[in-house]
């Protein structure tokens, strides 16, 4: 069997997508009881391999694999040998060579969890490369709106904001679009990508006119330390047009969703008291964030080999 | 035929063939109806008592022992499931799918928690079963109570409470349902 890597939604496709989600339920169980911990990767290890800085995505990883009774390795940039200069090839094999079941990586360079596979025989989790993807981001997401609105199926979801630097904003188009959602993107001209046409969604840069309709608001973040020049007049000016204000949020529909990947700028895509809005379901994604890694971790090393498989007879 | 086909207990693809009835409808009634008898002579009564049922097999079977120990003692006793898949000692050999999420809304410590599943086979379910529970407590005691003890052990465990013993070779496939037991074998769809 070929080893099954989670480097982009298309390495799982719908069904992929929805083996996640049903395990979700599992390990949400697991994480409600008094030790929620279950030995099921136990003698694993997995690989933290940070080339960019996070919070929430690598101590969300680092307990998932914890509460599945795997071991792992921390690894940071400033404290290792890359400042010597070492190479991303000569670092992956070392690390490889330690002994690694999973590499789950970030780094600022697109398409850098499609060369791991020809260093190492690690199934390779990608947690964010450059502006391209961030598969994991996306499953949760998905989790978190199939738990408040039952489905996915027929939702209309508004992206709102920096597309163009976003890497949550990729992801998730293709796993709502698989889950059957409709998706609209609403970024002002400088901030949407030119390349929409084939993606399936529909794009406005009037952002009170999708309000009403949505099932859900996805907010991104302005990623200001990916802009290398300026996209918008000012903060302030982007903030009036494409801010979730809380009169915005007067507009919304009455069963539906505020959504935000974090880190949040308050007073920029979100106003200061967004996260505690009722219908903001911001710290649940958060929440979710472990249990979903869980399942990515439990998808890609719970599972032997199909010639295995068929000679088994355990009752 | 629904519950062969369960992720977890994979004896490859294929369909079942039956070769004999071991059990019929009336055999299950009548082992369950003695079965529940010997939970209260056992323990002298229903105090303290949790039945703790293993995905998917057992469910069908706790429910029938829940209403006859309610019919007998007047009393009801706590129903849990257990899904025991990230518990196996198989995880990495072959794929371990989970059925349905465990459900335990009550506390199993200084309980007598009684493991209720169909077959009893290799006991490495049991093994799994066990180390969950603790997870979720300190019970007074754990016993087993299964319809089908078909041998082939490969852990010290032993059953508390049997339907039935059968023997059995290891290929065959053994099938508890409320209507009955049928032992058989699965074949390829073709053959």
């Amino acid at each position: 069997m070929t080893q099954k890597h989670i480097r982009s939604i298309d390495d799982l496709g719908q069904s992929g997508i929805e083996e996640i989600l049903a395990l979700s339920d599992h390990f949400h169980e697991v994480s409600t009881r008094r030790i929620p911990k279950v030995p099921a990767l136990r003698g694993k290890t997995i690989a933290l391999l940070f080339y960019e800085d996070s919070t929430r995505t690598r101590l969300s990883f680092e307990t998932a694999a914890k509460r599945l009774s795997a071991d792992s390795l921390n690894f940071s940039i400033g404290s290792s040998s890359v400042k010597k200069g070492e190479s991303l090839r000569d670092t992956v094999e070392t690390i490889s060579a330690m002994g690694v079941d999973a590499i789950v990586v970030r780094h600022g360079s697109v398409g850098v969890p499609w060369l791991l596979p020809s260093w190492t025989g690690a199934a390779v989790i990608n947690a964010g490369d450059g502006s391209h993807e961030h598969p994991t981001q996306a499953l949760l997401d998905c989790y978190t709106i199939r738990n408040h609105l039952g489905e996915l199926n027929g939702k209309k979801i508004s992206i709102v904001g920096d597309i163009k630097h976003s890497r949550v904003a990729r992801s998730n188009i293709k796993a709502f679009l698989a889950l059957g959602a409709s998706v609209t993107l609403v970024a002002p001209k400088t901030l949407m990508p030119f390349n929409t046409d084939d993606w399936g969604v529909d794009t406005t840069d009037q952002f009170d006119s999708v309000i009403e309709d949505s099932d859900v608001l996805y907010m991104l973040r302005m990623q200001l330390e990916r802009q290398q020049s300026s996209y918008v007049p000012s903060l302030r000016e982007y903030a009036n047009e494409y801010g979730l204000s809380d009169i915005r949020t007067q507009n919304m529909k009455p069963k539906s969703l505020i959504m935000h990947p974090g880190p949040m700028n308050r007073g920029v895509e979100v106003s200061s008291n967004v996260k505690e809005h009722p219908k903001s379901v911001i710290n649940n994604q958060v929440a979710n964030g472990v249990i979903i890694r869980m399942s990515a971790l439990y998808y890609l090393l719970g599972s032997g080999s199909e010639t295995k498989f068929e000679s088994f007879d355990d009752e | 035929m629904a519950d062969l086909e369960r992720p977890d207990t994979p004896l490859g693809r294929g369909v079942f063939h039956e070769r004999s009835e071991i059990m019929n409808a009336d055999g299950v009634r009548r082992a369950l109806w003695r079965m529940s008898h010997e939970i209260l002579e056992q323990n002298s009564g229903l105090s303290g008592i949790v039945l703790v049922v293993l995905e998917v097999g057992g469910v069908h079977l706790a429910r029938k022992l829940a209403e006859n120990l309610l019919e007998i003692e007047k009393e009801n006793v706590p129903v849990g499931t257990l899904d025991v898949a990230f518990y196996r000692d198989d995880i990495g050999i072959r794929q371990v799918t989970p059925s349905n999420p465990t459900d335990l809304p009550f506390d199993l410590s200084s309980q007598i928690v009684v493991l209720v599943d169909d077959v009893l086979f290799t006991g490495r379910t049991i093994r799994a079963a066990m180390d969950a529970i603790v997870d979720f407590g300190r019970p007074a005691a754990v016993q087993l109570a299964v319809m089908i003890d078909r041998g082939h052990r490969e852990l010290p465990i032993r059953p508390d409470y049997v339907g039935k013993n059968v023997p059995t070779r290891r290929d065959e496939l053994v099938d508890v349902t409320e209507n009955g037991v049928l032992l058989g074998v699965m074949k390829d769809a073709k053959s």
